[in-house]
C-alpha cells in the first residue's frame, strides 16, 4: 500500500489541473478493468462489470484534485500574488515550499501583519526567485496553480505525511481496490474524480451520466486525537470511519448500516463519523437525478488541508477490505 | 439594438419582461426564431454551416440587473427596500429610481447630514437605514402606487463620455446581450445556441435550466466583470484594466475555464490582434457555474468586459472593450 501510495501521491493536480493524477492511475489500472476512460470536465472513469444481467451499479468517487494557491498579480519586485484554490488556511502558510507545473520552484511567504490582523490570503505571496516583474512573467502566468512541493514523509511504522493526502490516499485506496477486486454480481464503476476542492463539481456531472444505483465516497476526514482536539471523534489507526453525516450529506441509514454490519463480521476495523464541517463528493452523487443512495468512507487524516497531512496505512487498507466486502455482499 | 436602448429597458432579476419582448421583436426582425423557455430565458439556435456533427456552442448572456425590491411600506408612506442581487447599499443613497411597472419616479433617501451627529457620519448605512421617497401623501396612497413586491430599478441615462467610454446602469450585462445580438448577425461552422438567461444575479437560475435543456457540447459566457482600476489600489488587485480589451477568466468561485477553451482564446486573440486581458482575480461566480455542471459537463469560458462601479446606479465600461469581446467571441465561434 505504501509503494502504490507514494506512486499517487507524486503527481501535480491542482483543481482544475488533474491530467497528470489521472495519467498515473490509468497507467496503474490498464489491463485491469474493464474500460478506462476520461469525460469532458477529466473524471477518469473504470469500470469493471458485473455478472449479472440485472446487477446494480456501484459508483466509488475518490478525488484527484488537491488545494492550491493560483497567480492573479505580480509585484514590480516579482513576488507573485495569489489566492487559494480550495479550503487553504491562510494562517499556516509562512515559509511554505511549493512547485508550480511546470517545475518552477517557489517559497510562500506571509508580509508582516498589523497589530490585530489576522493573515489572509491577500497578506501571502510567492517568492520565486524572479529579479523582476518581467523575470516572473517569464517563469509563469497569470491563473499557473503552486502547490506544496512533494513531500513523503515515514512516521513511525504505520503512519505517512505528506502533501496531498487528501484525497490521493483515498485515490490510492481506490486503486487497490480496483486491482484487488474479483468478479462481482453487481457493476463497480471507479471514478477519480476532478474539482472536489472548489465544490464536487466532477462528482456531479459523472453521477448524472453514469446514473449509478448506490454511491460510496472515498475521502479523508478530520482527527480528534491530538493535544486538545476531541472532534470529530475519529482517531488514526483504529480503523476505516463509515459517515454518518457531514454538512453535505447524510448517510442512507440502510448503505451505511450494512457497510458497518459488514466490518464487525468481517473483522475489519472500523469507527463511526459525525463531522460537523466539510463535505465529499457524496453530497453531490446524493442530489444526482432522481437521488442516489449514499455513503462516504473516510480515512481519518490529521493536519488536513496543510503541507504534512498525516495518514496512518492501516486505515487504508482497512478501507479496502470493506469496499471488497460490501461487492461480495452485493447491493442490498 | 443599441447599448443605450439595452441598458435603458428596466429588467431586475424576475421581471426581465421589457426586455424580454425587445429583444424578442429584435431577433425575430433578423429573421431569426426566438424561443421563450419556462424560466424566462430567450432562445435562439442558429445552425451551422458544418450542418451534421456541428459542435453546439451555447453562449450565454444574462437579461437581468441588480435592482430593489419593496419590502414594506412605512406609516408615513415611504418604501422600505430589500435588494436583488448584490446592491451595496452605500452607493444607492440619493440617486433617483423607478418604481413597478407604471415606472413610479423615485428617490433613495437617508438621514440628512445636518441631523447626523458625528458618530452617525462614521456608521456604515445599511438597508434598515434608507428608504424610497415617492413623494405619497401617506401609506394608503404608497401601497396603492408600490405594493409590497414592487421591481425598483435605477433610473440611470445612457452617455458616452470622455475617450470612448460609456457610464449607464445594468451593463452587467447588457454588455453580453448587446455582444450576442451582434454575433447571431454572422454564421459560423458551429451551431449556435444563443440564451438571453434570466436571474444570473440571484443565482444563475434562467442558464441552469437552459444549460441542461439545450445539452451543448461547449459553451461561452459573454459577461461584465469587476474592474477595480479606479484609486491607489495595488495592480495584482485590480483584477482588470477598463480599456485592456476583453478579460478572459482562467477560474472564478464558480468555475474553472476549461484550459483548452483558456489557451485557445489566447492564441486566437493574439493571432488576430483582439486586444485582450486576463482577469487577475478569483472572485464572483456567473452562468458558467451552472452550465459547466448540466448533465455530464460542459467545457466553459467566460468572457467579460471590464466594469467600473459595477453593480451600481452609473456602471462604467470603454466601448472598445465591447468590440473586443465580440472580436474574440466570433474568432472563438469560427474555429469551432
Amino acid at each position: 500500500m505504501y509503494e502504490l501510495l507514494k506512486k499517487v501521491l507524486k503527481p501535480y493536480g491542482p483543481s482544475g489541473n488533474e491530467e497528470a493524477v489521472a495519467q498515473t492511475i490509468r497507467q496503474a489500472l490498464e489491463g485491469h478493468v474493464d474500460s478506462i476512460e476520461s469525460d469532458v470536465m477529466g473524471n477518469l472513469i473504470a469500470v469493471k462489470k458485473g455478472t449479472d444481467p440485472n446487477g446494480k451499479k456501484v459508483m466509488f468517487s475518490a478525488h484527484m484534485d488537491h488545494i492550491g494557491f493560483i497567480v492573479t498579480g505580480f509585484e514590480k519586485e516579482g513576488f507573485l500574488r495569489v489566492t487559494s484554490v480550495g479550503g487553504v488556511d491562510p494562517s499556516s502558510n509562512q515559509f511554505r515550499h511549493v512547485v508550480f507545473g511546470n517545475g518552477v520552484e517557489g517559497v510562500v511567504v506571509s508580509q508582516p501583519l498589523q497589530p490585530g490582523e489576522n493573515r489572509a490570503m491577500k497578506h501571502l505571496f510567492i517568492d520565486i526567485g524572479a529579479q523582476d516583474k518581467a523575470e516572473a512573467e517569464k517563469m509563469v502566468k497569470l491563473g499557473d496553480v503552486a502547490v506544496y512541493a512533494p513531500n513523503v514523509v515515514r512516521l513511525g511504522e504505520h503512519r505517512v505525511a505528506s502533501p496531498a493526502m487528501d484525497d490521493r490516499s483515498a485515490c490510492a485506496v481506490l486503486l487497490q481496490f480496483l486491482l484487488q477486486a474479483g468478479r462481482y454480481a453487481d457493476t463497480i464503476i471507479g471514478v477519480f474524480s476532478v474539482q472536489e476542492e472548489v465544490g464536487c463539481r466532477g462528482a456531479k456531472t459523472a453521477s448524472f451520466a453514469l446514473a449509478p444505483d448506490v454511491g460510496i465516497a472515498l475521502d479523508v476526514t478530520a482527527w480528534g486525537d491530538t493535544p486538545e482536539v476531541d472532534q470529530p471523534a475519529v482517531s488514526l489507526g483504529k480503523g476505516i470511519a463509515v459517515k454518518v453525516m457531514d454538512r453535505a450529506s447524510i448517510s442512507n441509514p440502510a448503505l451505511r448500516d450494512q457497510l458497518m454490519g459488514l466490518a464487525e463480521s468481517k473483522g475489519i476495523p472500523y469507527q463511526r463519523e459525525v463531522l460537523a464541517f466539510g463535505g465529499t463528493d457524496a453530497g453531490s452523487m446524493q442530489t444526482s437525478r432522481g437521488g442516489i443512495p449514499v455513503c462516504t468512507l473516510s480515512i481519518p487524516c490529521r493536519y488536513v488541508h496543510s503541507a504534512l497531512e498525516t495518514v496512518d496505512l492501516r486505515d487504508m487498507e482497512a478501507g479496502v477490505q470493506l469496499m471488497l466486502a460490501y461487492m461480495e455482499d452485493g447491493v442490498k | 439594438m443599441d447599448l443605450k436602448t439595452l441598458t435603458e429597458l428596466r429588467a431586475p432579476s424576475g421581471n426581465e419582461q421589457p426586455l424580454r419582448r425587445a429583444l424578442l421583436a429584435e431577433i425575430k426582425a433578423m429573421g431569426l426564431e426566438p424561443k421563450l423557455d419556462r424560466l424566462g430565458n430567450v432562445v435562439v439556435v442558429k445552425p451551422g454551416t458544418q450542418g451534421a456533427g456541428a459542435k453546439r456552442v451555447m453562449l450565454s448572456a444574462h437579461m437581468d440587473e441588480v435592482g430593489l425590491i419593496v419590502a414594506n411600506v412605512t406609516e408615513e408612506g415611504f418604501l422600505r427596500p430589500l435588494p436583488i442581487g448584490g446592491v451595496d447599499p452605500r452607493v444607492i443613497i440619493s440617486k433617483r429610481v423607478l418604481c413597478g411597472d407604471e415606472a413610479v419616479p423615485g428617490v433613495i433617501g437617508a438621514m440628512a447630514i445636518h441631523l447626523q451627529t458625528p458618530e452617525d457620519r462614521k456608521r456604515v448605512l445599511g438597508y434598515d437605514d434608507i428608504y424610497v421617497d415617492i413623494g405619497a401623501k401617506d401609506k394608503a396612497e404608497a401601497q396603492a402606487q408600490c405594493p409590497m413586491g414592487t421591481y425598483i430599478t435605477f433610473d440611470t441615462a445612457y452617455v458616452e463620455f470622455g475617450d470612448g467610454f460609456v457610464s449607464a446602469k445594468a451593463l452587467d450585462d447588457r454588455v453580453g446581450c448587446y455582444t450576442l445580438l451582434r454575433v447571431l448577425e454572422g454564421t459560423y461552422p458551429c451551431d449556435v445556441v444563443a440564451v438571453f438567461s434570466s436571474q444570473e444575479e440571484v443565482g444563475c437560475r434562467g442558464a441552469k435550466g437552459a444549460g441542461f435543456a439545450q445539452e451543448p457540447d461547449v459553451a461561452l459566457v459573454l459577461e461584465g466583470t469587476t474592474c477595480n482600476d479606479l484609486g491607489k489600489v495595488p495592480q495584482p488587485e485590480q483584477v482588470c484594466a477598463a480599456g485592456a480589451g476583453v478579460a478572459v477568466s482562467f477560474m472564478d468561485r464558480s468555475s474553472i475555464g476549461n484550459k483548452r477553451l483558456f489557451a485557445q482564446a489566447l492564441e486566437l486573440a493574439q493571432a488576430q490582434a483582439i486586444p485582450f486581458q486576463v482577469k487577475g482575480s478569483v472572485s464572483g461566480g456567473n452562468d458558467a457555474g451552472v452550465i459547466q455542471l448540466a448533465r455530464g459537463g460542459v467545457p466553459t469560458l467566460v468572457l467579460s468586459v471590464p466594469c467600473r462601479s459595477i453593480h451600481s446606479p452609473s456602471s462604467v465600461c470603454k466601448l472598445s472593450d465591447v468590440e473586443a469581446q465580440l472580436a474574440l467571441t466570433q474568432a472563438l465561434l469560427r474555429a469551432m
